[in-house]
Protein backbone atom coordinates (compact mmCIF):
# COMPACT_ATOMS: atom_id res chain seq x y z
CA UNK A 1 0.00 0.00 0.00
CA UNK A 2 1.19 3.35 -1.17
CA UNK A 3 2.47 5.51 2.14
CA UNK A 4 -0.08 7.56 3.91
CA UNK A 5 -0.20 11.23 2.67
CA UNK A 6 -0.13 13.00 5.61
CA UNK A 7 -0.76 17.13 4.59
CA UNK A 8 -3.73 15.87 3.06
CA UNK A 9 -5.21 13.70 5.46
CA UNK A 10 -4.51 16.18 7.98
CA UNK A 11 -5.64 19.12 5.49
CA UNK A 12 -9.08 17.39 5.32
CA UNK A 13 -9.58 16.07 8.63
CA UNK A 14 -9.40 19.64 10.34
CA UNK A 15 -11.61 20.84 7.60
CA UNK A 16 -14.18 18.77 8.80
CA UNK A 17 -13.54 19.72 11.90
CA UNK A 18 -14.65 23.21 11.25
CA UNK A 19 -10.81 24.73 10.78
CA UNK A 20 -10.61 26.95 8.26
CA UNK A 21 -7.28 28.01 7.66
CA UNK A 22 -4.93 25.15 6.40
CA UNK A 23 -1.50 24.83 7.50
CA UNK A 24 1.02 25.83 5.21
CA UNK A 25 4.03 22.98 5.16
CA UNK A 26 7.54 24.31 4.86
CA UNK A 27 8.99 23.72 1.58
CA UNK A 28 12.08 24.45 -0.17
CA UNK A 29 13.77 23.86 -4.05
CA UNK A 30 17.35 24.51 -2.83
CA UNK A 31 18.33 21.68 -0.63
CA UNK A 32 21.65 21.97 1.73
CA UNK A 33 24.17 19.25 1.70
CA UNK A 34 27.57 18.73 2.67
CA UNK A 35 29.17 15.16 2.56
CA UNK A 36 30.63 13.49 5.38
CA UNK A 37 34.16 15.24 5.98
CA UNK A 38 35.89 12.04 7.34
CA UNK A 39 35.19 8.43 7.57
CA UNK A 40 32.14 7.71 9.85
CA UNK A 41 34.44 5.17 11.57
CA UNK A 42 35.69 8.74 13.19
CA UNK A 43 32.75 10.91 13.46
CA UNK A 44 31.54 11.56 16.45
CA UNK A 45 27.31 10.87 16.12
CA UNK A 46 24.57 13.07 18.42
CA UNK A 47 21.06 12.67 17.85
CA UNK A 48 17.89 15.16 18.50
CA UNK A 49 14.49 13.86 18.65
CA UNK A 50 11.01 15.30 19.08
CA UNK A 51 9.76 12.77 21.35
CA UNK A 52 9.78 15.35 24.41
CA UNK A 53 11.63 12.68 26.41
CA UNK A 54 11.92 13.38 30.44
CA UNK A 55 13.54 11.90 33.30
CA UNK A 56 11.00 10.28 35.68
CA UNK A 57 11.44 12.33 39.21
CA UNK A 58 10.62 10.42 42.47
CA UNK A 59 8.70 13.79 43.68
CA UNK A 60 6.25 13.73 40.55
CA UNK A 61 7.55 17.41 39.61
CA UNK A 62 6.09 17.09 35.93
CA UNK A 63 8.80 18.40 33.46
CA UNK A 64 10.62 21.88 33.76
CA UNK A 65 9.97 25.08 31.57
CA UNK A 66 12.91 24.57 29.53
CA UNK A 67 11.36 20.85 28.55
CA UNK A 68 8.11 22.30 27.96
CA UNK A 69 8.74 26.32 26.02
CA UNK A 70 7.71 25.69 22.59
CA UNK A 71 11.21 26.04 20.65
CA UNK A 72 14.05 25.40 23.18
CA UNK A 73 16.20 22.48 22.56
CA UNK A 74 17.26 20.53 25.96
CA UNK A 75 19.58 17.61 26.95
CA UNK A 76 19.64 14.75 28.84
CA UNK A 77 22.48 12.54 29.55
CA UNK A 78 22.93 9.84 27.21
CA UNK A 79 24.18 7.56 29.89
CA UNK A 80 20.97 7.49 31.73
CA UNK A 81 19.44 4.37 32.29
CA UNK A 82 16.26 3.68 29.82
CA UNK A 83 14.15 3.05 32.73
CA UNK A 84 14.32 6.80 34.12
CA UNK A 85 12.98 8.06 30.84
CA UNK A 86 9.46 8.42 29.65
CA UNK A 87 8.00 10.36 26.78
CA UNK A 88 5.67 12.78 27.17
CA UNK A 89 4.69 13.17 23.39
CA UNK A 90 1.08 12.97 22.48
CA UNK A 91 1.12 13.40 19.22
CA UNK A 92 1.63 9.87 17.84
CA UNK A 93 -0.80 7.01 16.58
CA UNK A 94 -1.77 5.57 19.66
CA UNK A 95 -4.17 3.38 18.28
CA UNK A 96 -1.34 1.16 15.98
CA UNK A 97 2.12 1.79 18.21
CA UNK A 98 3.21 2.96 21.47
CA UNK A 99 5.94 5.18 23.16
CA UNK A 100 6.73 2.30 25.40
CA UNK A 101 9.90 1.28 24.04
CA UNK A 102 12.93 4.17 23.68
CA UNK A 103 14.71 2.83 21.28
CA UNK A 104 11.51 2.65 18.71
CA UNK A 105 12.08 6.51 18.24
CA UNK A 106 15.33 7.55 20.16
CA UNK A 107 17.56 4.84 19.30
CA UNK A 108 19.86 5.52 22.34
CA UNK A 109 21.10 1.51 22.29
CA UNK A 110 20.95 0.82 19.38
CA UNK A 111 23.39 3.85 18.69
CA UNK A 112 25.76 2.73 21.55
CA UNK A 113 25.94 -0.94 20.00
CA UNK A 114 27.08 0.54 16.18
CA UNK A 115 29.60 2.77 18.35
CA UNK A 116 31.09 -0.39 20.37
CA UNK A 117 31.05 -2.22 16.44
CA UNK A 118 33.39 0.88 15.70
CA UNK A 119 30.71 1.86 13.01
CA UNK A 120 31.42 5.46 14.38
CA UNK A 121 34.24 6.69 16.74
CA UNK A 122 31.42 7.83 19.17
CA UNK A 123 28.51 9.42 20.69
CA UNK A 124 28.01 12.83 22.37
CA UNK A 125 27.67 13.09 26.11
CA UNK A 126 23.94 13.86 25.33
CA UNK A 127 21.01 13.56 23.31
CA UNK A 128 19.10 16.48 22.83
CA UNK A 129 15.10 17.08 22.46
CA UNK A 130 13.15 19.84 20.23
CA UNK A 131 10.30 21.05 21.39
CA UNK A 132 8.45 21.54 18.19
CA UNK A 133 5.75 24.21 17.46
CA UNK A 134 3.29 25.19 14.43
CA UNK A 135 5.39 28.21 14.21
CA UNK A 136 8.25 27.91 11.26
CA UNK A 137 9.51 31.08 12.34
CA UNK A 138 9.86 29.70 15.50
CA UNK A 139 11.69 26.82 14.48
CA UNK A 140 14.06 28.70 12.20
CA UNK A 141 15.18 31.61 14.23
CA UNK A 142 14.97 29.90 17.80
CA UNK A 143 15.33 25.79 17.60
CA UNK A 144 17.17 25.51 14.74
CA UNK A 145 20.23 27.86 16.20
CA UNK A 146 19.72 26.33 19.09
CA UNK A 147 20.34 22.98 17.52
CA UNK A 148 23.53 23.94 16.03
CA UNK A 149 24.92 25.46 19.22
CA UNK A 150 24.77 21.75 21.24
CA UNK A 151 26.20 20.15 18.42
CA UNK A 152 29.35 22.65 18.24
CA UNK A 153 29.01 22.11 22.48
CA UNK A 154 29.29 18.65 22.15
CA UNK A 155 32.28 18.31 19.34
CA UNK A 156 29.44 16.02 17.26
CA UNK A 157 30.50 15.77 13.46
CA UNK A 158 27.29 14.15 12.48
CA UNK A 159 23.56 14.59 13.36
CA UNK A 160 20.94 11.74 13.39
CA UNK A 161 17.37 13.61 13.83
CA UNK A 162 14.49 11.27 14.89
CA UNK A 163 10.88 13.26 14.17
CA UNK A 164 7.90 11.34 16.39
CA UNK B 1 12.71 18.93 12.01
CA UNK B 2 13.38 19.13 8.67
CA UNK B 3 14.10 23.03 8.87
CA UNK B 4 16.52 21.91 11.81
CA UNK B 5 18.18 19.41 9.37
CA UNK B 6 18.42 22.14 6.78
CA UNK B 7 20.00 24.34 8.85
CA UNK B 8 22.60 21.63 10.65
CA UNK B 9 23.45 20.84 7.11
CA UNK B 10 23.98 24.63 6.19
CA UNK B 11 26.56 24.67 8.89
CA UNK B 12 28.69 21.93 7.99
CA UNK B 13 27.14 18.96 9.58
CA UNK B 14 25.84 15.75 8.00
CA UNK B 15 22.07 14.57 8.86
CA UNK B 16 20.45 12.28 8.53
CA UNK B 17 16.40 12.20 8.98
CA UNK B 18 14.48 8.54 10.09
CA UNK B 19 10.86 9.31 9.77
CA UNK B 20 7.49 8.48 9.12
CA UNK B 21 5.65 10.99 7.19
CA UNK B 22 7.72 10.59 3.44
CA UNK B 23 4.65 13.39 2.14
CA UNK B 24 5.73 16.09 4.91
CA UNK B 25 9.55 15.56 4.83
CA UNK B 26 10.20 15.66 0.88
CA UNK B 27 7.71 18.66 0.83
CA UNK B 28 10.39 20.52 2.64
CA UNK B 29 13.22 19.18 1.40
CA UNK B 30 15.89 17.44 3.81
CA UNK B 31 19.76 16.30 2.56
CA UNK B 32 19.24 12.44 3.66
CA UNK B 33 15.82 10.89 4.82
CA UNK B 34 15.32 7.45 5.85
CA UNK B 35 11.27 6.79 5.62
CA UNK B 36 10.22 4.05 7.76
CA UNK B 37 6.06 2.87 6.61
CA UNK B 38 5.22 2.82 9.89
CA UNK B 39 3.12 4.55 11.90
CA UNK B 40 3.79 7.72 13.53
CA UNK B 41 5.97 6.98 17.08
CA UNK B 42 8.10 4.37 15.63
CA UNK B 43 10.29 5.58 13.09
CA UNK B 44 13.27 3.49 14.24
CA UNK B 45 11.33 0.08 14.17
CA UNK B 46 8.70 -1.46 16.37
CA UNK B 47 8.74 -1.53 20.17
CA UNK B 48 10.95 -4.20 21.24
CA UNK B 49 12.07 -5.60 18.06
CA UNK B 50 16.05 -5.16 18.82
CA UNK B 51 17.12 -6.70 15.25
CA UNK B 52 14.92 -4.39 13.74
CA UNK B 53 15.75 -1.51 15.36
CA UNK B 54 19.53 -2.20 15.15
CA UNK B 55 18.95 -2.79 10.92
CA UNK B 56 16.46 0.82 10.25
CA UNK B 57 19.25 2.48 12.38
CA UNK B 58 22.20 0.83 10.55
CA UNK B 59 20.45 1.93 7.18
CA UNK B 60 20.23 5.81 8.46
CA UNK B 61 24.22 5.25 8.87
CA UNK B 62 24.77 3.43 5.76
CA UNK B 63 23.02 6.98 3.96
CA UNK B 64 25.59 9.30 5.55
CA UNK B 65 28.32 7.82 4.17
CA UNK B 66 26.48 6.85 0.35
CA UNK B 67 24.78 9.90 -0.29
CA UNK B 68 26.37 12.20 -2.81
CA UNK B 69 23.53 14.69 -2.84
CA UNK B 70 20.66 16.16 -1.50
CA UNK B 71 17.07 15.02 -1.04
CA UNK B 72 18.58 10.94 -0.65
CA UNK B 73 15.47 8.92 0.23
CA UNK B 74 16.30 5.71 1.84
CA UNK B 75 13.27 3.45 1.91
CA UNK B 76 12.92 0.92 4.68
CA UNK B 77 12.06 -2.58 3.25
CA UNK B 78 10.21 -3.94 5.84
CA UNK B 79 6.71 -3.51 6.56
CA UNK B 80 5.06 -3.28 9.78
CA UNK B 81 3.85 -6.37 10.99
CA UNK B 82 0.39 -6.25 12.02
CA UNK B 83 -0.84 -5.08 8.64
CA UNK B 84 -1.44 -1.76 6.91
CA UNK B 85 -4.64 -1.18 8.49
CA UNK B 86 -3.38 1.52 10.44
CA UNK B 87 -3.15 3.71 7.33
CA UNK B 88 -6.72 3.64 6.26
CA UNK B 89 -7.73 5.00 9.86
CA UNK B 90 -5.11 7.75 10.60
CA UNK B 91 -6.44 11.24 10.77
CA UNK B 92 -10.13 10.26 9.78
CA UNK B 93 -13.19 11.74 11.71
CA UNK B 94 -13.60 7.94 12.22
CA UNK B 95 -10.35 8.13 14.31
CA UNK B 96 -9.32 11.22 15.43
CA UNK B 97 -5.35 11.49 16.29
CA UNK B 98 -5.80 13.00 19.38
CA UNK B 99 -8.50 11.90 21.60
CA UNK B 100 -11.03 14.78 22.90
CA UNK B 101 -9.02 15.18 26.05
CA UNK B 102 -5.66 15.60 24.78
CA UNK B 103 -6.91 17.65 21.95
CA UNK B 104 -8.57 20.09 24.68
CA UNK B 105 -4.79 20.29 26.50
CA UNK B 106 -3.49 21.00 22.91
CA UNK B 107 -5.28 23.88 22.19
CA UNK B 108 -4.97 25.25 25.56
CA UNK B 109 -1.25 24.52 25.03
CA UNK B 110 -1.95 26.72 21.80
CA UNK B 111 -3.88 29.55 23.16
CA UNK B 112 -1.08 29.81 26.18
CA UNK B 113 1.40 30.15 23.36
CA UNK B 114 -0.40 32.83 21.29
CA UNK B 115 -0.90 34.97 24.42
CA UNK B 116 2.78 34.64 25.32
CA UNK B 117 3.49 36.01 21.93
CA UNK B 118 1.08 38.43 22.42
CA UNK B 119 2.84 39.73 25.34
CA UNK B 120 6.01 39.78 23.35
CA UNK B 121 7.89 37.10 25.63
CA UNK B 122 7.82 34.43 22.48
Amino acid sequence: MAHVEYMNRIRDYYLSQGYEKSYVWSHYEEVPFVPLKKPLSECQVTLFSTSDVSIKSAADEGPSEAETTVGNVYSIPWDTPLDKLYSRQESFDRYATSLDDINSYLPLTRLDEFAAEGRFAGRTANFHNINRGYSQRMMLEQAAPAALRKCRDEAADVVILTPV
Amino acid sequence: MSLVARHLEKHGYPTVIIGAARDIVEHCGVPRFVFTDFPLGSPCGEPFDVDMQHQIVGLALDLLETARAPRATLEVPIEWRAGEAWKDKVFTVEQPFLPPAVHERWMKRKEAYREQKAGGEA
